[in-house]
């Protein structure tokens, strides 16, 4: 069983902050197969296409048969632990700083063996789960879980560093005014944030949900305009020493291509959300962030980007919009390179038609609020960087992996998207 | 795959090694490996009242080289060799180097082949070694805990101790007996004497490995030169026949933790061409880098059952004085690990056991040794494995 770990005492200013460190980030580029699995949650291996045969460490050509058409695959999760040690001393520093540390041998189903981080709670020779998921170096490890469920299982230490648990932490969320803000507040209280500070802009103008949103435990609403550099400035003088997990829920969605709308303004004001709202709180945010990266239990962890699935390629119904969250995207990928050696994880959420106002022409399935908080929240407490939410965004990501450029031509058919 | 045809090994009939070299360790040294490999090289020229022209095969091993390989040091060091070698075994490297250069002088590719190993230990090669030591290991091994060779012999401990019942005492017993080996070999850098009990009582590196389990990695360099019968009765030299040698990569692919080395699938073959049992062999010299591999290439090589090898070691006494002299300068694990010379070590030591010129205590009537190399973890085990049957002048 593991113990508990408790909520952290108020931070004593005077206390050195620990900088952060990194277990060894460097990998062969046909290893980042691997990375690029465990940034969505899934255990891949390679398989051979010919022979069938299930290989790792990362390979280019089979052992087995000497194919080269070796296929990165989900494999089953199960193994058990054949051998074990707890690392007492280490030669990287990162590890060094946190031993003991305990990591095994396991043979997987799958029918191979893997070294692995080992969990607290697995009996000497017991059977495991296998995660794969990317550490803090923001490459892809394999972890093994007990099979069942433990008391406390997400606290135990190694596995939390490679988790945003939002236990204990503290997180923003850059707008309230909306269902998802609201809804996102709450799946972060319930899952044991200890303060979720939430964004509103002009404080006075009523909106719905306003009370329900401050009764929300450990909910601090907060003055927040993401299209004012001075807000965002202002909050972070104030709170970005205790933001561990930033959420922005801010978006502008308008439907409408380039052609037939009239002028600039309505584009203008989508990028002044969806661009440079996110820019603003990065230049505000993100240097606190990147500090704190190793400052204990309540660590910063993570910054949640919250996308609609056509910032990965054009829907032209919502064309303009859609431009201005490939650039969002786009900036996210500038944000985790800017993160690296932080810790920091960036989190893109990329969702499907929302249910709200502004998509209520759209036809089903769509994305509830708080079906979007709930998996945003799921994906912070396995420690993800890529998900998608919904239907729509599931069968789009597919496409796109596919062929980006295939799914880029159905789009610009008149039954597109 | 057919079995293989009746057609047995031709035996390296007219060949031997002779002039064992060490050069003492050091903990630490500014020094580079090119620095330790000239040393001994100097060394094997002085001994054996050659010149250095007279050297006309090379054979390298180090990991510390970089950006330079054996090429790089025929023109550093003045050689012109007709035949030239690098060989990247680590523990291995010795025996192989070996039944290369054998090979090499009795098919007359080379007269003269000088086979040296020298690693530098500068205060922070170690930790970069580890890091980029193999694509697996970067990839696979080295982001779990960094733990190096510990972690990776730890969980190799464990299996072993889980699945035949050894004990720490059985290892502890290995190390404790090298340690006596070491009190009288002039350059082992650990000269304490070893208790038992302070090997159970030693500081935990990767459990179940602790302290005394580990070799401490150093600066250092290791040589002996390889020519006819006929030239090192011309030079006077105290010289060692070859009787048998094997050499085998990545064994048993398919087990999922090692529990054995190439030797098992070599070892009746090796007998066979040596001529002689386990039990003729009047000392063992084994790769020793963590006391479990000893104990398996006791078994390997057929001294035990598999899976006996802690019984083994109960049942007999491993100092130089005893019913089964073992690591008989102390080994890597009391001498020291100096980089691809602790791949040398054991077979230099072994030179000078049969040849009856031992720097420390010599094993009485010693004249015919096996030595062993293994190393190279990869990912999660050694990958090369060696042997060689050496009989002196007297055997
Ligand atoms: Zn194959």
């Amino acid at each position: 069983m593991t113990e508990a770990i408790k909520r952290p005492r108020r931070k004593d200013p005077q206390k050195r902050t620990v900088l952060p460190t990194l277990p060894p980030t460097s990998r062969s580029r046909r290893a980042l197969g691997f990375s690029v699995a465990a940034a969505e949650g899934r255990f891949v291996l390679q398989k051979c296409d010919d022979c069938e045969a299930v290989t790792y460490p990362p390979r280019e050509a089979c052992p087995k048969c000497l194919s080269m058409n070796l296929e990165w695959r989900d494999m089953p999760e199960g193994g058990k632990l054949i051998a074990e040690t707890t690392i007492q001393t280490s030669t990287n520093v990162y590890f060094r700083e946190r031993t003991p540390w305990r990591v095994g041998t396991i043979a997987l189903d799958a029918g191979i063996p893997v070294l692995a981080h080992i969990h607290g709670d697995i009996a000497e020779g017991g059977r495991v789960r296998m995660i794969a998921r990317t550490d803090k170096s923001g490459q892809g490890v394999l972890m093994a879980l007990p099979e069942q469920e433990t008391e406390n299982m997400a606290d135990d230490k190694q596995l939390r560093e490679l988790t945003c648990d939002p236990k204990h932490r503290r997180a923003l969320i850059t707008d309230g005014r909306t269902q998802l803000g609201q809804a996102m507040a709450k799946a972060l209280s319930a899952a044991g944030a200890s303060t979720v500070f939430v964004g509103v802009a002009e404080t006075w103008r009523p909106f719905a949900g306003a009370d329900a949103l401050a009764a929300i435990p450990n909910v601090e609403v907060i003055a927040l305009d993401v299209t004012d550099t001075v807000s965002v400035n202002e909050l972070a003088s104030e709170i970005g020493g205790k933001v561990d997990i930033l959420i922005n829920t801010a978006e502008y969605v308008r439907a409408g291509g380039a052609m037939d709308r009239d002028g600039i303004v309505t584009a203008r004001d989508e990028m002044e959300v969806n661009y440079f709202g996110p820019l603003r709180l990065i230049q505000a945010f993100g240097p606190g962030m990147r500090f704190r990266g190793a400052d204990g239990v309540n660590s910063a962890c993570a910054w949640v980007n919250l996308l609609s699935v056509y910032a990965l390629s054009n829907w032209p119904a919502y064309g303009s919009t859609s431009a201005s969250q490939a650039a969002a995207y786009s900036l996210s990928q500038c944000l985790r390179g800017e993160f690296h050696g932080s810790g920091v994880k960036v989190l893109n959420a990329l969702f499907g038609p929302l249910e709200e106002d502004w998509r209520q022409h759209l036809p089903p399935p769509k994305v509830t609020p708080e079906g979007l908080a709930k998996a945003v929240v799921g994906a912070l407490q396995q420690g993800l960087e890529e998900l998608t939410v919904g239907a729509v965004a599931d069968d789009f990501l597919t496409r796109w992996k596919q062929d980006p450029r295939v799914l880029a031509r159905e789009l610009t058919q008149p039954e597109g998207a | 795959m057919t079995k293989r045809d009746a057609r047995v090994r031709q035996a390296y009939d007219g060949v031997v090694a002779a002039v064992p070299i060490t050069i003492p360790y050091q903990r630490y040294s500014p020094e580079p490996a090119h620095w330790w490999i000239a040393r001994a090289l100097g060394e094997l020229v002085r001994t054996a009242g050659i010149t250095p022209q007279d050297i006309d095969g090379f054979c390298v091993s180090s990991f510390t080289l970089f950006p330079d390989t054996a090429v790089g040091l025929t023109q550093h060091l003045g050689l012109t060799p007709r035949w030239l070698d690098h060989i990247p075994m680590g523990g291995a490297s010795g025996v192989v180097s070996l039944r290369r250069a054998a090979r090499a002088v009795q098919c007359g590719d080379a007269e003269m082949v000088a086979c040296v190993s020298g690693d530098a230990n500068h205060v922070d090669s170690f930790r970069r070694m580890l890091s980029s030591f193999s694509r697996f290991a970067q990839d696979a091994s080295y982001p779990y805990g960094s733990g190096g060779p510990n972690a990776s012999f730890a969980l190799m401990t464990d299996h072993y101790m889980k699945t035949t019942g050894a004990m720490r005492e059985d290892f502890g017993k290995i190390c404790v007996a090298q340690r006596d080996n070491a009190l009288s070999f002039p350059h082992a850098l650990m000269k304490k004497p070893l208790s038992l009990e302070q090997y159970i009582s030693a500081r935990p590196i990767s459990d179940p490995i602790a302290l005394f389990d580990c070799v401490m990695p150093c600066a250092g360099a290791e040589a002996f030169l390889v020519m006819s019968e006929d030239a090192a009765k011309n030079l006077d030299l105290p010289a060692v026949r070859v009787l048998s040698t094997i050499e085998r990569h990545n064994a048993f692919p398919d087990d999922p933790i090692q529990i054995r080395g190439g030797w098992e699938m070599d070892r009746d073959e090796f007998w066979a061409m040596a001529g002689i049992a386990p039990d003729d062999v009047d000392l063992l010299e084994t790769y020793d880098d963590y006391p479990v591999i000893s104990m398996m290439q006791f078994e390997d090589l057929g001294f035990c059952k598999k899976g006996e090898g802690a019984e083994f070691v109960r049942g007999h006494d491993l100092t130089n004085g005893g019913s089964f002299p073992h690591n008989t300068s102390g080994g890597q694990l009391s001498v020291g690990q100096a980089g691809a010379a602790g791949g040398y070590l054991g077979l230099v030591e072994a030179l000078r056991q049969v040849t009856g010129t031992a720097l420390g205590r010599q094993v009485e009537g010693a004249k015919t040794a096996v030595v062993s190399g293994f190393g190279m973890i990869n990912y999660d085990r050694g990958l090369c494995s060696g042997a060689a049957a050496l009989a002196g002048p007297g055997a």
